[in-house]
């Protein structure tokens, strides 16, 4: 006879770091042992984490970071194709955060500044190899180019915050940021 | 209900008032928190962020400038209100560039507070990601438009506390800005001084003090101990002065 447990799928969880910082991935880690209970119900697929390098089939994705050039709008598209529920984790995914600070100025003069006039500057030359991802003329927030279902705003978003909104998810109900946890920074 | 002499009712609940107050006035006298952004007691109302929208009679006022009157019947805290709020709220969001982590107003900020107290998750439109200039010639008071709200406390601070009249909103609609009222139109060709009331009242990062950066650190503010429905009913000009 078989037990409960073995019928029990488990829930299929992708994260990616868009145009951000890894912050929210380390607060993601900062559950600590709670992260053992949560992997008794939930498997990671493509992740920073795991090193998988494409989306399968997933129950939920969680999207670090704006969208500052192509390859983002391509893992992006990939995540939303690919995971029934997708969340906007923290403020550059939100709003394009920090990243976004850029979009004051056009990405030539973003350019010039970082690579032929800045401070300390050897050699200078703008980086044109073909397997650079193209810049996009801005930062987007990810709800400009998908569908999104969730947000969980911070800087980053604290371990308890994460679990607030994974727990609900994993019970198949909706997440509440309860005002307490609402922060941007 | 029937109409008190001298008497309001803010969703259902009794609340006197003085004649020639404001709802917004005989509200915060009776600790009734109605969200609010430009306006300070102590200063005349503007009227302008518009978060103070109540449903009186029908139609919706700004609790601010609206005189109460005998008998009225007020909604203020109701859904539609404050999904209106929400979407106000998102709009000065998005029409700025309120890049939380990145300013020190952090944990300070009003509109922040605001957008917490609404339960703003995300903002909903489109940015502007407007380039908007930065003032920095003032020795103490730096100046980022960036985050200026146009709630104009500070042109009312600076005209009627102070007396020093530095500020003015100039531009209509879309191109409305903060200017600064001096020859050059730079801070440092004015009297504002950072112990003035101007200097200190903004709501927003727009007016920061200089060399202050960070001296309470992030998580221990303003709003990360308190919520602006509390601080909100107990600011006042004359506390702000006694403070400083």
């Amino acid at each position: 006879m078989t037990t409960d447990h073995q019928f029990k799928r488990k829930i299929k969880i992708a994260t990616t770091s868009l145009a951000g910082c890894f912050g929210c991935h380390m607060s993601f880690l900062d559950m600590d042992e709670r992260l053992a209970d949560l992997l008794k119900q939930v498997e990671l697929d493509r992740s920073p984490l795991t090193d998988i390098k494409h989306c399968g089939p997933c129950d939920i994705g969680l999207i670090e970071g704006g969208v500052c050039n192509a390859e983002n709008v391509q893992v992006l598209r990939e995540f939303r194709a690919h995971c029934a529920t997708l969340v906007a984790v923290g403020a550059c995914a939100i709003n394009g955060g920090v990243p976004a600070m850029r979009n004051y100025f056009n990405v030539q003069e973003c350019l010039e500044e970082v690579y032929l006039r800045g401070s300390g500057i050897t050699n200078p030359q703008i980086p044109n190899d073909p397997e650079l991802p193209l810049l996009l003329d801005k930062v987007y927030p990810v709800s400009e180019v998908v569908h999104i279902d969730y947000f969980l705003p911070g800087c980053p978003p604290s371990a308890d915050a994460f679990l607030q909104l994974l727990q609900p998810l994993l019970a198949g109900q909706k997440p509440v940021v309860s005002p307490s946890r609402l922060h941007y920074d | 209900m029937i109409a008190g002499t001298n008497t309001i009712y803010i969703d259902g609940q009794e609340i006197p008032f003085t004649p020639g107050q404001t709802v917004m006035d005989a509200a915060l006298a009776a600790s009734v928190y109605i969200p609010h952004l430009c306006h300070y007691p102590g200063l005349p109302p503007s009227g302008n962020c518009r978060l103070c929208m109540v449903e009186t009679g029908g139609r919706n006022v700004a609790a601010c400038i609206a005189q109460a009157a005998a008998g009225q019947e007020i909604r203020n805290n109701t859904p539609e209100l404050n999904a209106a709020r929400m979407a106000i709220t998102q709009m000065l969001f998005v029409e700025g560039n309120h890049i939380c982590p990145s300013c020190e107003k952090t944990g300070n900020c009003k509109l922040q507070a605001m957008a917490y107290h609404l339960g703003m998750l995300d903002q909903h439109f489109s940015q502007f990601y407007q380039h908007r200039d930065i003032d920095a010639s003032h020795p103490d008071i730096a100046l980022d438009r960036s985050r200026c709200i146009l709630c104009d406390l500070c042109v009312r601070a600076s005209r009627d506390i102070d007396r020093k009249n530095v500020f003015a909103i100039a531009g209509r609609g879309i191109d409305a800005h903060l200017i600064v009222n001096s020859a050059s139109g730079k801070l440092a060709d004015t009297p504002i001084a950072a112990t003035d009331l101007a200097a200190t009242i903004c709501p927003v990062g727009a007016i920061l003090i200089k060399e202050q950066g960070y001296r309470v650190p992030i998580g221990q503010r303003i709003y990360d101990r308190r919520t602006i429905c509390e601080t909100g009913l107990q600011e006042h000009i004359a506390q702000q002065r006694r403070d400083q």
